[in-house]
């Protein structure tokens, strides 16, 4: 979309930024990529007084234009980086209104770099009710720019704000704040002179962030790197003097314009609700009764959609096997693509719903008070406080739940976190285990009330979260930390969920996976399906032809559907996929495993529950993968062909246990780590650290078993 | 006197910092020499804790707070 004016939108985290941003564009938006770091790009548009299209751009909430994260470098690059491509015509910086002063630093610094700038005072409501009075006009007058009153929640003095951007001056009019070049006069007088730049305050910048900013050359750093030296600038002290400057500034504006009723000790409302939720025992009784609410609402309450959304797909399949041509086409777009899009939709109900519970937690200042009482226990493994809901989330889906670690502000945490959150006990691991459970665990009590099988599941999902905290422990020492680690985070007030914002980050995350996660998985499912489907040579169609002779004839008669599953099952061996189960076979031998579950553990790649219906096949089961107890059975009578002995011995069936307790048998978590890291290092180191200890703990399991 | 000594419900002025780093880090968050800084709360696990400072609510880990020094 072409737009006439492009209009960033600037704010401390916590001050309604993206409840303005939804406002203002609607579902008009569209999610890209910033390069080099992991936050979205978001881009929305919105129609001004006067039919002019406006390009709205929502920057990550920050606290100054100083960066604590490469995320929030960001900001800086786009402000003042006149050749940047999302470079704004106008800033409106939205500030909090009941947190007026330290809200006002970044607008301090926004505002010298002299670009037009308007000020969205939100927040106006609560204002008025902590009697808080601003004199709205001489705050205007005092700072050079527009100021519109709004509250983004209560959609009030939106127009307002729209008409003031339609009519907002093409020249930055703002006043001075604080008076930049005593800083470091020289120093900036030579900056500007030789990278060949006006503003004062954008040479200043430079000085501090000359080091990872993209759009300077390396000469041009290289060269403020010498003049710092010359005028022994210390980046430090000159941010610190800057800050001090700044607040007295600051100080001096709010004394004229803003009267508040000192209501010194006056315990707040946030506060009585802090001592409860964050007491030392209901605190973490609550916390935990939450998380065990966010696991039964992924786990219970997406079963229904998702089986209704797979049983659409089936349907769909099956209409289009029927009304089709038959030939390898059809059988490409529905049994290839329209499968992978079903693998992917599937995934929906479960982001939707983590997300909406996600986006209700932060919106209410819960999550901070997460991380407040956890941050102790969680730093010592190298985990964040905030890592608590990946990780449980990960007991249904890492899919959503590595989605869902964008709320972790410090990379290195945040790193760890995706990192470790596939080795949790997904659902999809679920049908395995309950397989090979029941497969060599008897099903019986011991001591009355414990069932062997059920202590045998349980055994698996606490030895996951065990392997998730101790891998996490190794990564901390081995993972390079990119920022220091600060925890100095804003506690913000609690208030009720913006429900409009929970619509809109479900719909945000679903959209964005499905985009960007489901090429990838499509494609994955496709080379499956290929890969399962066709054979070198003539092998396919010797096998066609072998059940047209006359004894299958007959038995096709007689059982057809016996006859369906043998060429199924053959045809499957004779694929590529039952190939490369005979060629990796010397690699797994050591596992206990034979090439048909050499098969199984390729198929099951896209989907680790696929090895159920794989083996299904393999063992031409009965009727569908469904007949989990027909599986077993056969599973259970398969005999090793060499020697006789029974394939599914216990050491075997507690080998593949571990196999899929460690490995990444997950396409979508693949694709859903690059999305989020968006480096394809990040996904292959993964792949790999956790390839290896599933074929650590296999051995390990077979041979101790044996 | 180290905010890190306060217990909850006491108060004291911010004067100087020990470590520049955070100091730049803490003062953009409003925490400068001159703001009353009040400790609201400590975590359930005894770190991090909580403060009132410049009209609004921060927490910082005591780590952290030790290297603010108050009058």
């Amino acid at each position: 979309m072409k737009a006439d004016i492009r209009v960033a939108l600037v704010g401390n985290p916590n001050t309604g930024k993206s409840t303005l941003f939804n406002v203002l564009t609607g579902l008009n938006q569209k999610i890209g990529n910033f390069p080099g770091v992991t936050v979205d790009k978001k881009v929305g548009y919105c129609t001004l007084a006067d039919g002019r299209t406006a390009e709205i751009v929502d920057l990550p909430g920050t606290y100054s234009l100083y960066p604590k994260s490469r995320d929030e470098s960001i900001v800086f690059s786009v402000l003042a980086d006149r050749s940047n491509e999302l470079s704004p015509d106008l800033v409106i910086v939205i500030l909090d209104a009941t947190n007026l002063k330290r809200n006002l630093l970044l607008y301090s610094q926004v505002a010298d770099l002299k670009i037009p700038v308007i000020i969205a005072l939100n927040m106006m409501d609560m204002a008025k009710k902590a009697d808080i009075n601003i004199d709205v006009n001489a705050f205007a007058e005092k700072l050079g720019v527009p100021v519109v009153p709004i509250s983004a929640r209560k959609t009030e003095g939106i127009d307002q704000l729209k008409q003031t951007i339609t009519f907002a001056n093409k020249i930055a009019l703002q006043q001075d704040s604080i008076d930049v070049e005593t800083i470091a006069p020289q120093l900036i007088n030579r900056i500007k002179q030789d990278i060949n730049i006006d503003n004062t305050y954008f040479a200043l910048q430079l000085a501090h962030q000359h080091e990872t900013l993209t759009f300077l050359t390396k000469q041009q750093s290289e060269h403020i790197e010498e003049l710092e030296k010359e005028y022994s600038f210390h980046s430090q002290k000159a941010q610190g003097a800057e800050t001090i400057a700044r607040y007295n500034f600051i100080n001096d504006l709010l004394y004229d314009t803003v009267k508040q009723k000192i209501t010194a000790e006056d315990e707040t409302l946030s506060n009585r609700i802090d001592r409860v939720l964050t007491h030392k025992i209901f605190g973490f009784i609550i916390f935990f009764g939450i998380l065990i609410f966010m696991f039964q609402a992924i786990f219970a309450w997406s079963a229904y959609p998702m089986s209704l959304i797979s049983d659409l797909f089936v349907w769909v399949q099956s209409s289009l096997h029927h009304y089709l041509p038959a030939g390898p086409l059809t059988n490409l777009l529905v049994d290839g693509v329209i499968a992978g899009l079903s693998g992917v939709m599937v995934f929906i109900p479960q982001i939707a719903i983590l997300f909406a519970l996600i986006s209700i937690l932060e919106d209410t200042g819960y999550m901070s008070r997460v991380t407040f009482m956890m941050d102790k226990i969680m730093r010592k493994v190298g985990l964040n406080g905030k890592s608590v809901v990946p990780l449980i989330g990960g007991f249904a889906c890492a899919v959503p739940s590595i989605m869902s670690t964008r709320t972790i502000e410090n990379w290195k945490d945040r790193m760890i976190t995706i990192m470790v959150t596939p080795l949790i006990t997904c659902s999809a691991r679920l049908p395995v285990y309950t397989l090979l459970i029941s497969l060599v665990v008897p099903n019986k009590n011991i001591w009355w009330i414990f069932n062997m099988q059920g202590l045998a599941l349980t055994a698996m999902y606490l030895f996951s979260l065990v392997s998730a905290v101790v891998v996490a422990w190794v990564m901390k020492h081995l993972l390079k930390a990119r920022e220091r680690g600060y925890f100095i985070m804003e506690l913000p007030v609690y208030r009720m969920p913006r429900w409009n914002n929970v619509l809109h980050t479900m719909y945000d995350r679903a959209k964005t996976f499905v985009i960007q996660a489901g090429k990838v998985i499509i494609a994955v499912s496709v080379i499956l399906w290929v890969m399962a489907s066709f054979g070198p040579g003539k092998r396919m169609d010797n096998i066609v032809q072998k059940y047209k002779q006359p004894q299958f004839v007959t038995l096709q008669r007689t059982a057809p559907d016996s006859v369906r599953r043998m060429i199924a099952s053959e045809k499957l061996e004779n694929s590529y996929a039952g190939m490369l189960g005979h060629v990796i076979e010397p690699v797994i031998k050591p596992l206990g495993f034979d090439w048909k579950i050499g098969i199984a553990l390729i198929t099951s790649f896209a989907a680790r529950e696929v090895f159920v219906g794989t083996m299904a096949t393999m063992y031409s089961v009965n009727g569908d993968a469904e007949k989990m107890e027909s599986v077993q059975q056969k599973m259970h009578s398969a005999k090793n062909t060499e020697t006789g002995e029974p394939v599914f011995t216990l050491a075997v069936a507690m080998s593949l246990m571990m196999f899929y307790a460690f490995a990444m048998q997950c396409a979508s978590t693949v694709a859903v780590v690059y999305r989020e890291t968006k480096d394809w290092r990040w996904p292959a180191a993964q792949f790999a650290y956790m390839t290896v200890l599933a074929y650590v703990a296999s051995f390990i399991t077979y041979h101790i078993l044996r | 006197m180290r905010l890190s000594q306060l217990k909850v419900g006491e108060k004291g002025t911010v004067k100087e910092f020990t470590d520049l780093e955070m100091s730049v880090k803490l003062m953009e968050m409003g925490c400068l020499p001159g703001e009353e800084i009040r400790v609201e709360r400590i975590a359930p696990l005894g770190d991090p804790i909580a403060v009132n400072v410049a009209g609004y609510q921060l927490s910082l880990r005591k780590r952290e707070a030790s290297t603010i020094i108050l009058q």
